[in-house]
């Protein structure tokens, strides 16, 4: 019945949206900024504990839909162990992926991030996947305050 | 259902006659604005093409046929809503504006430090805003009507918010997220036994039922034209004669003034004191149209009809398992707002837009309200007189197929 909608919702979304990984207040975090995009109500709290430049581990708290709960949980697994430049480079593809023109270039770069890539023909729902990643964008620049996609 | 006329008031409307990813639309976003019948879209093409000039200047032909159409607007506005004057009838963009001015007029020339207006829990951002900044310009102080679970004011603990300070009561008609009519003449009745004037935001209300502002004895009542089936970009504020007289102007420009110098300016008598600057000309015309389509119709028989509706589209909703009507007034206007047991309102509406559905999912400017049913956002169908059984058949086949979808 949703067959126009496979390329958005493919069954790895479901299951991290089931099953978000890394749902969890993080104790003694170094990072902790608070995302929102107040189109949706979306909200989430994203955590990280540093070693150097290293993110050695990512956390999330917060409620919002299918496709942003997915996004922030594919995000905290992948960033594990990645420099912050590492990092950054990867949110850049991942823009480059759902908004830029250079789309097969981007999905080789964004790994298992591409099941994501869906949102391009959404042009509503394209903040709901970045909304994670402009969270991590300010924790990594220490920006403490909260983010909104507005 | 009754013998209103559906199929010939569908086809009245063009935009309806389309697939939206290859499935027929099924248009329930009636709330946030409605589609156009020909005759709205024909008005105002037709004024373009033949007679349009600006109004209340020349007098050449154009700007006589102009000005006459744009009057004669005026005149079926004063009668669909029985205001006892058409100087009472102010064209402004939309709701929003009418309680800005309402706002920065009245309120300004009125409210001082320590005073009170009182709005309601249930209100849209635009009547929360407008009274917001003017506490901040002058000191007064918003209170706020509690409501239940049910989504009804809670009318013993609005009554105890009025005294001698409040200086206006602002209520919506009709709530835009939960679909709540409020008890208005009470409200009224109370209100001005206490000497408190009241503006009621009619932004919902105005399509559905039928509205009398003199029955109603409300002192002012703000609406908007595209949620009437008229065009956006304009809408309506009718005040009450001797409060609109008193009022300061609310803008300053062409057509408002009657004599300007240097040193002194004297303004326009009502209602074109609040009118600076050329109007939506071939708006107004339209919204004049509209009125004219509504009253064939008959608002009496468009309120049954969507009455039916509800009804229906209600005892479908409780038979979904894991599905929550937020909204649920013994007094309620044609709005099924819900959620669904872990699949956000977002979800929900790019699913049933991939079957050509439209409704809303959001917060529908009522972050308030989302806040006291502790939900992020509703998804909301609202209906409209062109709207059908088989699409809220339509509907929810569509949640249930979506329920199992995320299982």
């Amino acid at each position: 019945m949703f067959d126009d909608l496979r390329d958005l919702y493919q069954e790895v979304i479901f299951d991290h949206n089931r099953n978000p990984r890394n749902f969890r207040v993080m104790e003694n975090a170094d990072r902790q900024v608070e995302g929102f995009n107040p189109l949706c109500g979306d909200r989430l709290t994203l955590f990280l504990k540093m070693d150097g430049d290293v993110i050695a581990d990512a956390s999330f708290q917060g409620s919002g839909c299918a496709i942003s709960t997915a996004s922030v949980s594919l995000m905290t697994e992948i960033i594990k162990g990645k420099t912050e430049q590492e990092a950054e480079e990867l949110f850049k593809q991942f823009h480059e992926m759902t908004t830029g023109k250079d789309e097969q270039a981007s999905l080789a770069a964004v790994g298992k991030l591409a099941v994501l890539a869906g949102v391009r023909e959404y042009p509503a729902r394209v903040k709901c996947a970045t909304l994670a990643w402009h969270t991590l964008d300010a924790a990594l620049k220490n920006e403490r305050k909260s983010i909104s996609t507005e | 259902m009754t013998n209103f006329p559906v199929a010939k008031i569908r086809a009245d409307f063009p935009i309806l006659a389309q697939k939206i990813r290859n499935k027929p639309l099924v248009y329930l976003d009636n709330a946030a604005t409605c589609q156009k019948p020909n005759v709205v879209i024909d008005s105002i093409s037709h004024l373009y093409r033949h007679d349009y000039a600006n109004v209340h200047r020349g007098v050449h032909t154009l700007s006589v046929r102009s000005t006459d159409q744009f009057e004669a607007a005026r005149i079926k506005v004063k009668e669909f809503i029985n205001a006892a004057s058409d100087k009472e009838i102010i064209f402004v963009k939309g709701t929003t504006e009418a309680i800005n001015l309402v706002a920065q007029t009245f309120g300004r020339a009125n409210i001082k430090a320590g005073d009170e207006i009182v709005v309601s829990r249930m209100e849209h951002h635009s009547n929360i805003v407008p009274w917001q900044m003017l506490c901040q310009q002058t000191g007064a102080v918003l209170r706020v009507a509690p409501i239940n679970h049910k989504g009804e004011l809670i009318y013993d603990e609005f009554e105890k918010l009025l005294n001698d300070k409040t200086r206006l009561v602002s209520i919506v008609h009709m709530s835009n997220a939960l679909g709540t009519v409020n008890p208005v003449r009470k409200i009224i009745a109370v209100a001005h036994s206490k000497g408190i004037p009241v503006l009621l935001d009619g932004a919902q209300a105005i399509p559905h039922m039928p509205v009398d502002v003199q029955e109603l004895d409300c002192d002012f009542y703000a609406f908007s034209g595209h949620k009437l089936y008229g065009p956006s970009g304009i809408g309506v504020l009718y005040g009450k004669q001797a409060l609109l007289e008193a009022m300061p102007p609310y803008q300053g420009g062409g057509d408002m003034i009657r004599k300007v110098t240097f040193e002194e300016t004297e303004y326009n008598v009502l209602p074109y004191k609040f009118e600076a600057g050329t109007p939506s000309i071939a708006d107004v015309v339209g919204l004049g149209a509209a009125i004219d389509y509504l009253n064939e119709i008959g608002m009496d028989a468009v309120a049954a009809y969507e009455a039916e509706l509800l009804a229906y589209a209600t005892e479908q909703a409780r038979q979904i398992k894991g599905l929550r009507i937020i909204g649920e007034a013994g007094h309620k206007g044609a709005i099924l707002s819900f959620v669904l047991d872990k699949i956000h309102p977002h979800d929900i509406g790019t699913m049933l837009d991939s079957l050509g559905i439209a409704v809303r999912a959001g917060h529908h400017c009522a972050m308030p309200v989302m806040d006291f049913f502790e939900v992020p956002a509703t998804a909301r169908a609202s209906f409209a007189m062109y709207n059908t059984k088989e699409e809220i058949d339509v509907l929810m086949q569509g949640v249930k197929s979506l329920i199992e979808v995320f299982g």
